[in-house]
């Protein structure tokens, strides 16, 4: 999130599209619901079916299953049409005004823009590029040759936006086509409701108003699409042109779908990260000065702007890394340590790990805190790829489909003799047995304790991981091996070496230093050996370590700050800046500065988060600025600080995405629809490639497939795990399917028999709820129906083993098809028949 | 709040006087629920269901979100989901929590004919006490909420006792506690009609609700649970809440004028069978009873 759960409160207008929050996030939903109580905020809900957030809504309207871009490029359209964009923010703090390569071309009829290599199905982004003069070559990437020309120095500027080659002027001719006409054609949302909605939601800019603010909140309904990236994209594209990013009670907020999936992803989750959002090394980079050129980004900005580019700190977060990874053996002379890293040489995301078991590149796996071949597409694909693998070792609680994925419906005794693979199931804690900091969507670390003592025979979490590495140390140490180096010069200076304490690790990660220092503005100092107090102390001479640069300020010589539990509110504006610790520097709305006019005055004086202090010629403020402190509004600077421009992306240039800088319409890979109406030579995203092995099959209308289908979640079951629970199998005991009255009318159908449901890849059998919140939709003209699956059923639990389920995973249906960007699989739509059981 | 919230007001099928009869009620407890704010999460159903160690019983998919078609004697607290389609087309998705109402006049209450099984509070909660329960069943016939359940094996009533634990000791119900998103309130009757009343305007002037209001039902003297609908003149979309409940006519008929009418019946019998004595005197053996029994 740029905000946090608690800012929601501060909105007027909230806008759920690609979530469900009612349903997900109950405890945060709170705010919504305390916007509404006392701002009389507004809810607009955008989704497939009419959703238990749908039903405390005040607009609702059902869309076809991944068409959002169109939904909301129209949207842009909208609001450029009727002024309801906020022309001062707009100018000021986006690229709307930077003037676009004479090379670059839109998609428009054909689909594509300029640069597309049918033969790699990529694009050379060099025309996705400002006109301008300097700036560097920008090195390799995978997927994208060396060489090409980096961002120039000095952007050309209109600041009228007239220019036809402006970032606004190319928009403006992009989303021409997606007028409501065609967006109701797309996404089956009448003319009249779709203009209701965008009125709506654009009425807090009516009449030039800059006070109110919106938001947009969403989740995996969003990312889970062959196009996922750009769905979010187009969201803060809009957020930007209407000025409310940095804003209290505005900004894009992702909904984190588990209690640490930030976390996750801000301790390298995501193969292509290390800590900190830092880029992995790759084979070309040839050397830490390599690697560092490489991702460290310089200015590039209209010539009289200031640039923060925070970005250029980049070698102190990396060698500062470096440095907790390997300490003392980490020096200037081997360029801290460089070689030690592994270097990404191809994709190594969820989807491709999977592929390459299957194809026997991958021989085993290690599967803790998740259940693999559950979480992943075409399950069937997973499991014959886990028989493929020589082992597989499972930390759980209970028994679950990955470590009994031999016992998967359709697997013969006769077979299940022939599978080779050794399981492992190590017994894990719970998570009331563990303490440790949650990072929640907010960006809050909040550490929480254990509650009951591990159970004998269990390990946690870290003790099997502490374990597996001092053997392996153990085994280099006897062995020798290849190159032991980066195993044998790990840092692990743990009182329990096999089994850390995670305030320990945390302490690690916060990083400290090695030598005393002094900040030369404030003259405060710090001894060797102190925690560092923020990331601003972190350098790159080796005399500081850091295991995430972001959590630098989590646990300083103060303590662990991710305990405070002060609910103090001074401001009302739901900063808390006493409980727990938010990254980054305990800041809790993003892009604050935006929060201002260009005079550095609040756009709304009733919700007043930073501003600048003339008198201590300062930015001040209730929330920690998110600026360069002593920044005079005059210099200039842009508040994306983030950005080597300074300005918020509304044309993400070069590198920034593999499939566009400006997002466009496209089909999902299985769509009922033949053609693309909005760019009708190109039907799907031109850049997503499908998997070759016998299992990834992919299916069309033609063979029958005509019922789009998506998957989700419910309040009663987490995930796969609650069906081992009396009491979440109470209030949901079996799996269903939700299909309208209408199409349940056509089959004959009555709630509560059975429906077989196939795609290309597999079949899911369950018990039908028919509903009227999921209605028939005209699509171009043509009836379309939708159907909805919960995914919390397998073959291991409560019902499953009492033979009360088909004991189908859901995941048996969806395809193996990923965002170019993110490489999340497309869950949430894909074709399928129906029948009855 | 204190024990002295807990003092008796009223008691089942008791003649004898009544120990906080005459109490001045300091105030009454009131539970709000707000049903526009409802997301039905079930938290207040799995509080109740932990709070009061209830046992678990199999539910099945009855083709809706909701857990089971009623409350059960093990299963207090419900949410009711009901689909309503609007006139203009539009769709709602309409959750009410079910449970006991905790009427002024309690019908359950007025039907009981076990001395003591069910009590009334000074604080307004009406509460089952299983220890005096008979299990006959007339708090059914009593209630026009449909709340009191029998248990087969214990051959008791139960319901949702508003946590008259927690309340005595100064907690909010378990119900309250666990709403995540607010749409529960607990407090004084007064505060919460008073609450009521600010959100039912606000739906009205704000949200386009124009029948908003607030259910209270004066049939059974008002209720100790009350609700915000989004259109107080169709209570029944919420799951069948009666627009206007009441205790039947039988029960009141029953308790008062029959109950009377039984009294002197009985009175008179007795009466009866004491002029008859004097009368005839003890009834002799006959001949018959003495004589032995053919067969063996």
């Amino acid at each position: 999130m740029t905000n946090g759960w608690v800012d929601i409160k501060n909105a007027d207008m909230i806008l759920v599209m690609g979530g469900n929050p009612a349903e997900n996030h109950p405890c945060g939903f709170k705010w919504v619901i305390e916007a509404k109580r006392n701002r009389n905020a507004k809810l607009i809900v955008v989704d497939p079916r009419f959703t238990r957030t749908a039903s405390v809504s005040d607009f609702f309207a059902q869309i076809r299953v991944g068409t959002d871009i169109a939904f909301l490029g129209g949207l842009i359209r909208y609001l450029i049409e009727n002024q309801r964009y906020n022309k001062e923010y707009l100018v000021n703090f986006t690229n709307a005004g930077f003037i676009v390569d004479k090379e670059f071309k839109l998609p428009e009829d054909e689909g594509v823009f300029s640069g597309f290599d049918e033969k790699s199905l990529s694009y050379n982004r060099a025309t996705w590029n400002y006109e301008g003069s300097g700036g560097k070559p920008a090195a390799a990437k995978p997927g994208q040759p060396a060489g090409l020309p980096g961002l120039p120095e000095r952007v050309d500027f209109d600041p009228t936006l007239q220019n036809p080659r402006c970032v606004f002027q190319l928009l403006k001719a992009h989303y021409s086509r997606y007028t409501p006409e065609m967006v109701e054609r797309v996404t089956g949302i009448p003319r009249e409701k779709y203009l209701q909605a965008c009125d709506l939601f654009t009425s807090i800019r009516k009449d030039g108003d800059t006070k109110k603010v919106a938001t947009v909140i969403y989740a995996l309904g969003w990312t889970q699409h062959s196009f996922g990236t750009q769905n979010i994209r187009t969201a803060a594209m809009i957020q930007l042109l209407m000025g409310n990013v940095g804003r209290a009670g505005g900004g894009v907020n992702a909904l984190r779908g588990h209690s640490n999936i930030q976390g996750a992803t801000d301790m390298a989750g995501i193969f292509d990260n290390l800590p900190g959002y830092l880029k992995v090394p790759i084979p070309a980079d040839g050397s830490f000065e390599g690697w560092m050129k490489r991702i460290t980004p310089t200015p590039s900005k209209p010539g009289d702007w200031a640039s923060f580019n925070y970005w250029s700190n980049t070698p102190k977060f990396a060698v500062s890394l470096m440095k907790a990874f390997y300490g003392d053996a980490a020096t200037k002379q081997n360029e801290w340590a460089y070689d030690y890293l592994p270097k990404v040489d191809r994709n190594y995301s969820w989807v491709n790990i999977w592929d390459n078991m299957y194809n026997g590149v991958v021989k085993g796996l290690f599967a803790f805190g998740m259940n693999g071949v559950m979480i992943g597409p075409d399950s069937n694909k997973n499991i014959d790829a886990l028989k493929k693998a020589d082992w597989v070792v499972v930390g759980e609680i209970y028994p679950d489909e990955t470590s009994e994925f031999w016992r998967s419906p359709g697997i013969t005794q006769e077979e299940m003799k022939k599978i080779q693979t050794t399981v492992y199931r190590l017994p894990c804690a719970g998570f009331a047995e563990k303490d440790g900091s949650f990072t929640n969507s907010a960006r809050w670390l909040q550490w929480k304790n254990a509650a009951l003592p591990i159970p004998p025979g269990c390990r946690s979490d870290q003790g099997i991981v502490a374990q597996i590495f001092l053997k392996t140390r153990e085994l280099y140490q006897k062995e020798g091996g290849k190159f032991p180096d980066p195993i044998l010069k790990l840092t692990w200076a743990y009182t329990n070496p096999s089994d850390p304490s995670l305030a320990e690790v945390l302490k690690e990660i916060n990083g400290k230093t090695f030598a005393d220092a002094e900040d030369p503005a404030t003259k405060q100092q710090i001894k060797a050996g102190q925690q560092v107090p923020s990331f601003a102390w972190l350098k790159d001479d080796g005399t500081t370590s850091s295991g995430n640069w972001i959590y630098c300020g989590a646990y300083t010589e103060a303590g662990n700050l991710t305990m405070r539990r002060d609910p103090a509110d001074p401001s009302g504006l739901g900063v808390h800046p006493n409980w727990a610790w938010s990254w980054p520097v305990n800041r809790r709305v993003l892009y604050n500065r935006a929060s201002c006019n260009v005079d550095g005055k609040p756009w709304d004086a009733t919700r007043k988060q930073v501003w600048w202090n003339e008198g201590t010629q300062k930015w001040a403020g209730v929330d920690v600025p998110d600026f360069k402190a002593d920044s005079h509004p005059k210099d200039h600077m842009g508040p994306f600080i983030m950005n080597p421009e300074g300005v918020g992306r509304i044309f993400g240039p070069l590198g920034a995405f593999a499939d566009g800088p400006f997002p466009t319409f496209y089909e999902p890979v299985e769509s009922p629809v033949e053609n693309n109406l909005l760019h009708p030579k190109q039907r799907h995203s031109p850049v997503v490639r499908r998997y070759k092995t016998p299992d990834d099959k992919y299916g069309s209308v033609k063979d029958g497939y005509t019922v789009i289908c998506t998957t989700y979640r419910l309040t009663e079951h987490y995930h796969y795990w609650t069906k081992n629970n009396p009491m979440n199998v109470q209030l949901v005991p079996e799996p269903f399917v939700e299909i309208s009255e209408e199409m349940a009318a056509e089959m004959g159908l009555q709630g509560g028999e059975r429906i077989k449901v196939s795609s290309a890849r597999g079949a899911y059998i369950a018990k039908a709820m028919v509903t009227k919140r999921i209605k028939a939709m005209t699509i171009d003209g043509k009836k379309t129906y939708q159907i909805g699956i919960p995914i919390h059923w397998g073959y291991r639990g409560i019902a499953e083993d009492e033979g009360k389920t088909a004991k189908t995973p859901v995941n048996l249906l969806s395809p193996t098809v990923v965002d170019p960007n993110a490489y999340t699989p497309e869950f949430k739509g894909f074709l399928v028949k129906v029948e009855k059981a | 709040m204190s024990q002295a919230t807990l003092r008796i007001q009223k008691i089942s099928a008791h003649s004898g006087t009544v120990p906080g009869e005459d109490t001045q009620r300091q105030y009454q407890v009131c539970k709000l629920v707000d049903t526009t704010t409802c997301i039905g999460c079930k938290a207040c159903e799995v509080a109740c269901v932990e709070w009061n160690d209830m046992p678990f019983s199999p539910t099945a998919f009855g083709n809706t979100y909701q857990t089971m078609p009623e409350t059960r004697w093990n299963y207090w607290n419900l949410i009711l989901f009901n689909e309503h389609e609007r006139e203009d087309g539009t769709l709602q998705w309409l959750m009410r929590k079910h449970q006991c109402m905790h009427c002024a006049e309690p019908g359950c209450l007025e039907a009981c004919p076990a001395d003591g099984a069910i009590v009334q509070y000074t604080n307004g909660i009406v509460d089952f006490q299983q220890a005096n329960c008979i299990g006959c069943g007339y708090c059914i016939t009593g209630c026009p909420f449909n709340i009191p359940k029998f248990n087969n094996v214990t051959k008791r009533m139960y319901k949702c006792s508003l946590c008259a634990d927690r309340v005595s000791e100064g907690l909010e119900p378990a119900c309250i506690k666990s709403c995540p998103t607010g749409c529960l309130h607990f407090g004084s009757k007064d505060d919460m009609t008073e609450l009521a009343g600010i959100r039912a305007k606000q739906l009205r002037d704000h949200y386009g609700y124009d029948k908003a209001g607030v259910y209270d039902p004066p049939g059974v003297g008002g209720t100790g649970v009350i609700y915000v609908l989004h259109d107080a003149t169709q209570p029944e979309l919420y799951g069948g809440l009666p627009s206007n409940p009441s205790i039947p006519l039988a029960v009141k008929f029953w308790k008062h004028p029959l109950k009377w009418l039984g009294n002197i019946a009985m009175v008179g019998g007795l009466i009866g069978l004491f002029v008859h004595y004097l009368k005839f005197g003890p009834k002799a053996r006959e001949e018959a009873d003495l004589a032995p029994k053919g067969g063996a």
